[in-house]
């Protein structure tokens, strides 16, 4: 039989949640980090023991931990994100050049063919690889020297690479996003990047078709479809089938286009799902219900899923990192909750139930399906 | 042998007690207190000065005898009641809660 295994991450440590291919009995064990911010917790795709995790605090800056069973125990990794070359800047808030500062490890991408590489997309944004099991990190620095960085602004929540995703038919290619720079991609193992952000619209910059400047919050790929990508942006929920070259918007009936999250079904590839949320002042879903919405076509055509999950006086938010789906032949859906709710379906959307409800604030959630 | 009083979370990360005891070689300062605790526990590199340009972290402060020492130069001997054990080296979070 097989298991499933949760990686929460959340505002004051990180939790590991288990369960049978059922997917109704859970064990919650943590936290571990206590009481620190766990932005991102996720496990080696070829070897499911091996985990990493990113540890941070205000206070005392940015650790990165490992565990090599499963989460049972964890090492600290190492920490120290050195950029590369010359520090450039970046716009502030006011508009004044910034230098590139490090500040914190947004999202950990494992490699989807070994074990000990590791990728980071981190605030200041910059994408760093470790070959060592994270003992050591290189900047892929051609994306912080590319020419359009002087121009990046951040956005509320910094100036975060929080995307990284690996394109498993070519190991050269790898698309990532800033917010609020946008989406970029290489095609030559991080020697070199550009964006990819035409038919982007944003109506908080200047230019809103410009080059960069858009504020993705987040994208999502099927395996077996790698070209074809799917986008929350700031607003708006936008599509590509050219792996970035060009963006179409598929918001279609959705009741606000704004969100965080989205993520593909496992043996769907036309089967998306995103949470609305009211606006960018109200970060929390509209009309007091929280849904989740469904669209089986590649979107424009979304259907809400309520079954389970409370319709009404409900204000919460899930964040971009905090959705995920498991491979079972019944797709299980998991998503996380800025109050602490964490979320499962196994039903591919039909139906939730909450595994756990009064944890810290969730920041991320990962889920592997054990044999 | 060194007195260090650590905060709460990083005693956990560096799985020790309150208070941590070195031997640290030399005149004793905050730079050679913190590289020596440093050595002892790789853990917390990175975590009470940045490890690129070795400045304090904003949210920490560096107490020993009633005094704030946090803005002296790290090269500075510490005092006598500190490099004789008989008084801790205090590193301190900023308090948070409100």
């Amino acid at each position: 039989m097989s298991t499933v295994r949760l990686l929460v991450g959340t505002h004051k440590g990180a939790f590991i949640l288990t369960s049978d291919e059922r997917r109704e009995r859970w064990k919650v064990d943590g936290p571990q980090f206590t009481g620190w911010d766990v932005y991102h917790v996720k496990g080696s795709p070829v070897d499911p023991n091996r985990l990493y995790a990113s540890q941070s605090r205000g206070w005392f800056g940015q650790v990165v931990q490992r565990s090599d069973d499963g989460g049972k125990t964890w090492e600290p990794a190492g920490n120290e994100f050195r950029y590369e070359g010359a520090i450039n800047t970046h716009k502030w808030y006011d508009n004044s050049d910034h230098p590139y500062d490090f500040t914190r490890v947004w999202h950990l991408e494992p490699s989807l063919t070994d074990p000990d590489t590791v990728y980071a997309g981190v605030e200041d944004a910059a994408l760093f690889k470790s070959t060592d099991a994270g003992k050591s990190w290189q900047e892929l620095d051609a994306l912080r020297h590319h020419p359009t960085a002087p121009s990046w602004a951040p956005g509320a929540g910094g100036l975060c690479l929080h995307t990284i995703i690996q394109d498993p038919k070519n190991p050269d290619r790898l698309v990532i996003a800033i917010s609020s720079a946008g989406a970029f991609r290489t095609d030559d193992g991080g020697k070199s990047f550009k964006p990819i952000n035409k038919g982007l619209r944003s109506n908080y910059i200047p230019d809103e078709d410009a080059e960069v400047g858009h504020c993705v919050h987040h994208i999502a790929m099927h395996p077996s479809r790698p070209e074809t990508l799917f986008m929350q942006k700031h607003w708006d929920v936008m599509r590509s089938d050219n792996a970035g070259d060009s963006w179409t918007e598929v918001s279609g009936n959705l009741p606000t286009d704004f969100g965080f999250v989205i993520d593909v079904h496992a043996h769907e590839p036309e089967t998306i799902y995103v949470v609305p949320i009211k606006s960018d002042s109200d970060h929390f879903v509209p009309d007091g219900k929280l849904r989740v919405y469904r669209s089986k076509n590649g979107g424009n055509e979304w259907e809400a899923l309520t079954k389970g999950l409370p319709q009404k006086d409900c204000y919460v938010n899930v964040l971009r990192d905090a959705m995920t789906v498991d491979n079972l032949d019944s797709c299980g859906v998991y998503f996380g909750t800025t109050a602490g709710q964490v979320y499962a379906s196994n039903d591919a959307g039909d139906s939730w139930k909450p595994i756990v409800e009064n944890l810290p604030a969730v920041l991320s959630v990962e889920v592997q399906t054990l044999a | 042998m060194i007195r260090i009083v650590l905060p709460a979370n990083l005693r956990t990360l560096a799985d020790v007690g309150r208070e941590v005891e070195l031997e640290v070689g030399g005149t004793v300062t905050q730079r050679s207190v913190l590289t020596a605790l440093e050595a002892a526990y790789p853990m917390l590199r990175g975590t009470i000065r940045d490890q690129v340009t070795q400045k304090r972290r904003p949210m920490l402060r560096f107490f020993a005898c009633e005094e704030d020492l946090s803005d002296e130069s790290p090269d500075t001997p510490l005092p006598e009641p500190v490099a004789t054990g008989k008084e801790p080296y205090l590193i301190v979070g900023a308090i948070a809660g409100g």
